[in-house]
């Protein structure tokens, strides 16, 4: 080649249009807004019908994490990301959804060593490098509390 | 070490007898709809995994042509097949029925011309009267492969690609009618540097461009000399990029050049970004539009160059770069 890889990496930044931000961001903003606003929604309704804060708080998580998985099982949930982006990613729904998407879709391979085997492809390096964090976190806490007495 | 030019093989015995494409809803909706010989609604098309539906395109697609040239596959002496999935399972179990001589390649989406140019040369050196090239691609078993579970969350970047799910094949015989195939180079392995999993149009010009440089200078042709310059699936990206490397050595390309990836999807009201990819859509667009033309004497000389991002996941995990392959084909109508 005539060219080296370098000058054609520089090429190829030129030529790869990037994200556009002036949509994304609002797009992911509201989108991601909307799932928090229902989120706050449904505490207040469940603090309504009688439950201490706590227990409203679980619930809602658990609610959206069902319609999270619901709305990925009809295939929606990943139509809705496409706009939502980050919007869609960060709260519970989109972990939830990075744990249904494989699962649904390496049923095919047999409940083991397909759905039982590939549900954390995505979600589990979350999990262990969230759990591993929130270790190292513990023993920070635990040192700072026993130097603050 | 010196540039190897390779050698650009020239046939004299070679045509296209039958062909043909199977593509899905999407592929049909497209600009180009209408023009496939069978069009599978639902993409799993009654199958119980998008593997099968896979298998069962490339079978389909296998036995258009055997409908067309009115033959059995008893009557074919060999069949090169191809398609993304590892192992090449799409193309072992689609055509294991057939009970063909068969052989299979990989050459990532440059696959299609690399069975065609191994197609003609067999039927031109005479080992085989018939031979059949075909590949397969489906977007549902490479996002599965590749990248991400179908229903998860992820957004694509502007310059991913849309893997087609089509089918396109070919039956090459001595039959001296056109389209003929007049002349095939085959590409070398081009590293670009490329790491980016989403920018495979980047990964796949250099190659192109190199493997159309050497053809034409093999044929003595000039861009000019062609109706068109086809390649398989550079999407916009690698489109752009493709005319920029040409546009260096002073050559336009731009007006000749198509690319079958940005053909077969409407980037405007499809949501596929950079374009359609995958084995099967230069073979698609190939057997459902191009082949028809040149047969026809509308087109008279075609370069097609199908291109290949040669990408295993394993490899870019590890901190590997893409490399790219294309390989071209000469395509006459006289």
């Amino acid at each position: 080649m005539n060219i080296s890889n370098s000058e054609y990496g520089e090429l190829t930044k030129k030529r790869s249009p990037d994200s556009k931000m002036y949509k994304t961001l609002p797009k992911a903003f509201f989108i991601g807004g909307i799932i928090c606003t229902l989120g706050e929604g449904l505490i207040n309704l469940y603090g309504y019908l009688g439950m201490d804060e706590e227990s409203a708080a679980a619930v809602t998580s658990i609610t959206l994490i069902f319609l999270s998985a619901l709305f990925t099982g009809v295939e929606l949930y990943d139509r809705i990301a496409q706009h939502g982006g980050a919007g869609t990613l960060v709260p519970i729904t989109g972990f939830a959804n990075a744990v249904v998407s494989p699962a649904i879709d390496f049923k095919s391979e047999g409940y083991v060593l397909g759905l039982g085997a590939k549900m954390f492809v995505i979600a589990g390096p979350v999990i262990v490098y969230g759990l591993s964090a929130s270790v190292v976190y513990g023993i920070i806490y635990y040192i700072v509390s026993l130097v603050a007495g | 070490m010196d540039y190897c030019s390779g050698k650009t093989f020239k046939y004299a015995h070679a045509s296209v007898e039958s062909f043909a494409a199977v593509v899905g809803k999407a592929e049909n909706e497209g600009p180009y709809g209408g023009e496939f010989d069978e069009v599978i609604e639902d993409n799993k098309g009654g199958c119980d995994t998008w593997e099968q539906a896979e298998a069962m395109f490339q079978r389909k697609a296998v036995g258009h042509v055997l409908k067309k040239s009115e033959l059995t596959p008893d009557k074919i002496d060999l069949v090169f097949a191809g398609d993304l999935l590892n192992q090449c399972v799409s193309s072992s179990y689609g055509l294991k029925e057939y009970y063909m001589p068969f052989l299979g390649i990989y050459g990532a989406c440059s696959t299609f011309a690399e069975g065609l140019l191994l197609a003609g040369a067999m039927v031109n050196a005479g080992y085989a009267e018939r031979c059949i090239a075909v590949t397969s691609s489906h977007f549902s078993s490479a996002e599965r492969q590749f990248r991400f579970p179908l229903n998860y969350g992820g957004v694509r970047p502007p310059t991913s690609q849309w893997t087609a799910t089509a089918s396109g094949a070919v039956l090459v015989s001595d039959t001296g009618r056109p389209p003929f195939i007049r002349a095939a180079t085959v590409g070398k392995i081009e590293d670009m540097g490329i790491n980016d999993l989403n920018n495979m149009g980047a990964a796949m010009a250099g190659a192109a461009y190199d493997t159309l440089s050497r053809h034409m200078k093999h044929m003595e042709a000039e861009p000019q000399d062609y109706d068109l310059i086809v390649t398989g699936d550079l999407g916009l990206v690698g489109s752009q990029l493709l005319c920029d490397l040409f546009g260096r050595d002073g050559v336009d390309i731009e007006k000749l050049h198509k690319d079958c990836g940005l053909m077969l999807f409407d980037r405007s009201t499809q949501d596929v970004h950079s374009g359609g990819s995958g084995c099967g859509c230069s073979a698609s667009v190939m057997c459902g539009h191009f082949l028809k033309r040149i047969e026809s004497g509308e087109l008279k000389r075609v370069l097609f160059c199908a291109t290949g991002a040669l990408m295993s996941t394993t490899m870019i995990q590890q901190g590997g770069t893409i490399p790219g392959i294309a390989h071209a084909v000469e395509l006459t109508s006289y």
